[in-house]
């Protein structure tokens, strides 16, 4: 045997499991602001939220999300900056040499104030987590608008014409209230409770799922969050990737479980632990984060800065758990 | 992409009118002959169909017009077409006021009930329209027609106005002003028994008919010493002759022979300011997107003209085509752009035919096209058809509509100079300020310059409508007074006493009468706290019902709001809410409760809005209770 072939039978070298990342770039040069009266330094391309969070300045957000493109939609982030003549959205905006940026101006306050009132005037927020805070730190006043309007009934709000809208007569403030949209196994759409961030349409588009399964339709007010025709998820795109679920900021979607458990007055977010874990099912090997509540799954996300997931799974990982509970001998 | 059409079959119609602007379909990929049954999943079509994503509009026009709305089947047919996902293209249909995505009778007469056909009896006329027909948006005529509400149309000089849509195999679109209840339903039965609305094609209509037309519009037409108007009501705008025999293409000939660095110089120089609203210095704009590295560039023309009180550029499309498709090859050879786009309203069908006309016909004559005059310049126009949104005349919008996608404005920086219409850099302009180039390239920049004012060069239209005797397009130099203005249009209606005048259309500023001594400048009103916007006077008389005309501001606003951010969406719901329970005497509270949540929430949707739109939206209504043009009573109280 020659030592060529020899050397074809022999082990091949051993190498990293890791697929290569790409070559190194050099560093973004530093770019220097002041934020509330501090100099700060951050990199090129950072946004003003970016370089708040680095100096540890809370701005509030509802639109934003690490894993989605801004669409600097709900406007609750904005801050003051020198020179500008209106307020800028700190989530999108990127840093400029020499900017001087205030967080907590009179101004600042009054437009976070007053968009959290429009939103809880309109949307029930009882699901979103953190939005009770922030109302309570801007000293919003949802009431001042108003009783509000009864409920629309269910599709009456899909169908509004764009242009066209019923004169009110000032008795009572509208809202979005209508009856949730329970139409599959695996979870509902109550958007009674959404807020219009855009966020489960990116999640489904382009940003994560590429289903386009929903898109906003309909205009000012009356735009919601819809499939072609309004038709029924299971004759639409949709492949219950649950990534929507995911990013939504206010729990207008959720897990049927989840939807369930609540309507029963059982689901109990205190009693739950959360463990994280591998998914069983295929070879990527998402990270899953388990939420149990008294030795049964209620839900399953994925950790956003999860390197593989970045907080996004597909339809074995969100939804293929009910195997677990489902007793001893395999069956 | 998956796409997942699932729909039964388009009909034969649906599919032709989808064909007629795509061209027949080449295989089953394409939405064509397919072996197995209809629906499922498709692959997508690929890169090639993706990049005519832009021709969803056209595509849903093309249903729109041939059926009366657009089916489901239909929708996605198109989708396959164009390998766009149906919810996102149902996403686009909904956005757009003159799409329906349901069941419509293919008749179909817009009754405006904007500010100035309000004060021309609006209301009277929809509900006599609600006791001859029904209500708005109900089957009438044996499901054959209906009546539907509309923002403005653009044609308030001559209100009340409508807008009458026919759908079929030779689908009409025409607008008419003044117009009463029984005119529209005769209208309506004659269309409903047959019978086209007008007997031939659009435009043949006699001379001497239209110049009656024009002088109604354009009192001042054929007078000495105009400017933007010295064409109109003097040549005919079918006549690309008649364009040369008055200095038409001067200014592009000069043009060639200085180069593009000198024309920039030459608009730099002449102070033009832009007449769209934003009042930004052309010239600037122009060398901006010139320095732009890397091709291409884009140059648009922005004709929505649709704020509420402005129809001059319908009057300059309708009556001066020929120098605005001149203007728009100067600006694409002076930007670096061969390609140039004209988004028109689809509520001006009259401006869109004399747009197509002329620009077929400079092409024809080497004005326009791939060697421009034999000098080897290329630059070529496409129209575009707005779809009935407002919005879409905010520049982004509009280049989101042109891309085939809802029209919700990008949030700014980056400005259209870098990145505009399909990423690209992009000179946008407003049609009179367009109007204005071939004169200062062809005479220079300093003579423009001379004219106006030391902060308002050149001559400005302004827009005089509501209690005029003489409402129209007027022409003036800057430095008019607002007195002056409403004096051209023959004051205020004899024997009715001046009440309040609005300025710059609904996203613009109440005056009261004391305000008749402003001079009509960009740096006096801006001092005034006021604003010239799109040149909108509206002139209100001491009967008309002010109230409700905020009420109907507030309601434009609403409807017309696209929804993408809070301030907006919500603001202008709140906001409609608000100026209800104070007219109907109910308010939260006192009155000075109410009118200190409205400053609250103008100034929230000012500083926090994402677009124009929204940061104005409580402008007029704010300024008419400020200059105390309003006034609300408490409970109980009797209205002041
Ligand atoms: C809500 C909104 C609507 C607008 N509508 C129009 C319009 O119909 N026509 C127009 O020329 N500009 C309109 N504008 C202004 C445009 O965004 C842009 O400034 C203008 O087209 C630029 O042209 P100019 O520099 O020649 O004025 C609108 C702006 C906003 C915010
Ligand atoms: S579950 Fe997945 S595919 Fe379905 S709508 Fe949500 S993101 Fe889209
Ligand atoms: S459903 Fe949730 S994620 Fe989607 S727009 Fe509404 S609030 Fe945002
Ligand atoms: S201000 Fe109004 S119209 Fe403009 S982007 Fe916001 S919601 Fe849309
Ligand atoms: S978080 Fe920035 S606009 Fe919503
Ligand atoms: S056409 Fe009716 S208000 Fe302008």
């Amino acid at each position: 045997m020659s030592s060529e072939i020899a050397h074809i039978f022999s082990e091949p070298p051993a190498r990293s499991t890791r697929i290569p990342g790409p070559p190194p770039v050099p560093a973004p040069a530093a770019v220097e602001l002041t934020i509330d009266g501090r100099t700060v330094s951050v990199p090129a391309g950072a946004t003003i939220l970016d370089a708040c969070r680095a100096e540890s300045i809370h701005i509030p957000t509802l639109c934003f999300l690490e894993n989605l493109t801004p669409v600097n939609a709900c406007r609750v982030c904005v801050v003051e900056v020198a020179g500008a003549r209106t307020l800028v959205p700190a989530c999108s905006r990127p840093v400029e040499a020499g900017m001087t940026v205030q967080t907590a101006s009179e101004r600042v306050r009054h437009s976070r104030r007053l968009v959290l009132e429009l939103l809880a005037s309109s949307v029930d927020l009882s699901t979103a987590p953190g939005v009770a805070d922030m109302l309570a730190e801007y000293g919003a006043d949802p009431a001042r608008f108003g009783p509000a309007a009864p409920p629309a009934q269910a599709g009456e709000r899909d169908a509004r014409q764009p242009g066209h809208h019923h004169v009110p007569d000032g008795a009572a403030s509208a809202t979005v209230a209508q009856p949730v949209k329970v139409d599959n196994e695996l979870f509902v759409r109550d958007y009674a409770k959404c807020i219009l961030c855009y966020k489960c349409v990116e999640a489904c588009g382009v940003d994560a799922q590429n289903t386009f399964a929903i898109a906003v339709a309909g205009r000012g007010f009356d735009a919601h969050i819809s499939t072609e025709y309004d038709t029924p998820l299971p004759a639409s795109a949709c492949v219950y990737c649950g990534n929507c679920i995911g990013v939504c900021p206010t729990g207008a979607l959720m897990f049927r479980s989840e939807h369930e458990m609540r309507a029963a007055g059982t689901w109990d977010e205190a009693a739950q632990s959360r463990t994280d874990t591998i998914c069983p099912y295929c070879g990527v090997g998402c990270t899953l984060t388990l939420h149990v509540q008294q030795g049964a799954i209620v839900k399953v996300t994925s950790p956003l800065d999860a390197s593989i997931t970045e907080g996004h799974l597909c339809v074995k990982g969100r939804f293929g758990f009910t195997f677990v509970g489902s007793g001893g001998d395999g069956g | 992409m998956d796409l997942v059409t699932l729909a039964p079959r388009a009909t034969p119609d649906e599919r032709a009118a989808v064909d007629v602007v795509l061209g027949a379909p080449v295989g089953r990929w394409d939405g064509g002959e397919r072996a197995d049954p209809e629906g499922g999943h498709v692959a997508s079509g690929g890169h090639a169909a993706r990049e005519r994503r832009h021709l969803l509009l056209p595509v849903l026009h093309a249903i729109q017009e041939r059926v009366g709305w657009i089916s489901r089947p239909a929708l996605e047919y198109a989708c396959r077409r164009l390998s766009i996902p149906p919810a996102d293209a149902y996403g686009v249909a909904r956005f757009y006021g003159l799409f329906s995505t349901t069941l419509r009778p293919p008749i179909v007469a817009h009754v405006c009930d904007d500010i100035a056909c309000r004060l021309a009896g609006a209301e009277d006329v929809c509900a006599d329209l609600g006791r001859a027909l029904g209500p708005a948006g109900e089957p009438a005529l044996d499901g054959e027609a209906t009546w539907l509400r509309s923002p403005c149309l653009g044609r308030c000089e001559r209100a009340p106005a409508a807008l009458f849509t026919v759908a079929g195999t030779l689908p009409e679109t025409i607008a008419a002003a003044p117009v009463d209840a029984a005119g529209i339903v005769t209208r309506l039965e004659r269309t409903a028994a047959g019978r086209r609305l007008v007997p031939a094609p659009t435009d043949t209509e006699p001379d001497e008919e239209r110049l009656a037309n024009v002088r109604r519009s354009v009192p001042q037409a054929g007078g000495p010493g105009l400017r933007i108007l010295r064409r109109v009501g003097v040549t005919d705008p079918r006549s690309l002759d008649d364009y040369l025999a008055t200095g038409g293409y001067r200014g592009l000939r000069r043009a060639m022979e200085i180069g593009r660095e000198a024309v920039i110089a030459e608009v730099t120089a002449s102070g033009l300011l832009g007449r769209g609203g934003a009042a930004f210095p052309t010239g600037r704009k122009w060398a901006a997107v010139a320095a732009q590295p890397g091709q291409p560039h884009y140059t648009v023309c922005n004709a929505d003209e649709s704020e509420p009180g402005t129809f001059k550029d319908r009057v300059l499309m309708e009556e001066d085509p020929y120098a605005i498709v001149e203007a728009m090859t100067i600006e694409g050879f002076a930007t670096g752009s061969a390609h140039g786009f004209l988004y028109i309203r689809a509520e001006y069908p009259l401006s869109a035919a004399r747009m197509a006309h002329a620009l077929a016909t400079a092409r024809a004559a080497g004005y326009i096209g791939a060697d421009i005059l034999g000098s080897g310049v290329a630059f070529d126009i496409e129209i575009r058809r707005g779809a009935g949104a407002y919005v879409c005349g905010e520049e982004t919008a509009l280049f989101n509509s042109i891309e085939g996608k809802r029209g919700e404005p990008r949030n700014k920086p980056p400005f259209p100079v870098e990145v505009g219409l399909f990423g690209r850099p992009t000179a946008v302009n407003n049609i009179e300020t367009l109007v204005n180039i071939p004169g200062i390239v062809a005479d220079g920049g300093a003579a423009f310059a001379a004219l106006g004012t030391q902060g308002s060069r050149g001559p400005k239209l302004f827009c005089i409508s509501g209690s005029v005797p003489g409402p129209g397009v007027y022409e003036v130099e800057f430095g008019a007074s607002l007195g002056d203005l409403i004096a051209l249009a023959g004051g205020v209606t004899p024997g009715r006493a001046l009440r309040a005048v609005l300025l710059g259309g609904a996203a613009g500023v109440f005056m009261g009468p004391d305000s008749l001594d402003l001079p009509l400048t960009f740096e006096a009103t801006r001092a005034a706290g006021a604003t010239l916007g799109s040149g909108v006077v509206m002139v209100f008389d001491q009967t008309a019902d002010l109230v409700g005309t905020l009420r109907r501001v507030a309601a434009f606003f609403r409807d017309e709001s696209c929804g993408q951010c809070v301030p907006c969406r919500v603001g202008t719901v709140r906001q409609e809410e608000l100026l209800a329970r104070l007219a109907n005497g109910r308010p939260n509270g006192s009155v000075a409760d109410e009118l200190a949540l409205l400053a609250d929430l103008g100034l929230a949707m000012r500083d926090a809005s994402i677009c124009g739109l929204g940061q104005f939206a409580s402008s007029a209504i704010e300024s008419a209770v400020r200059a105390g043009l309003v006034a609300f009573a408490g409970h109980g109280e009797a209205r002041a």
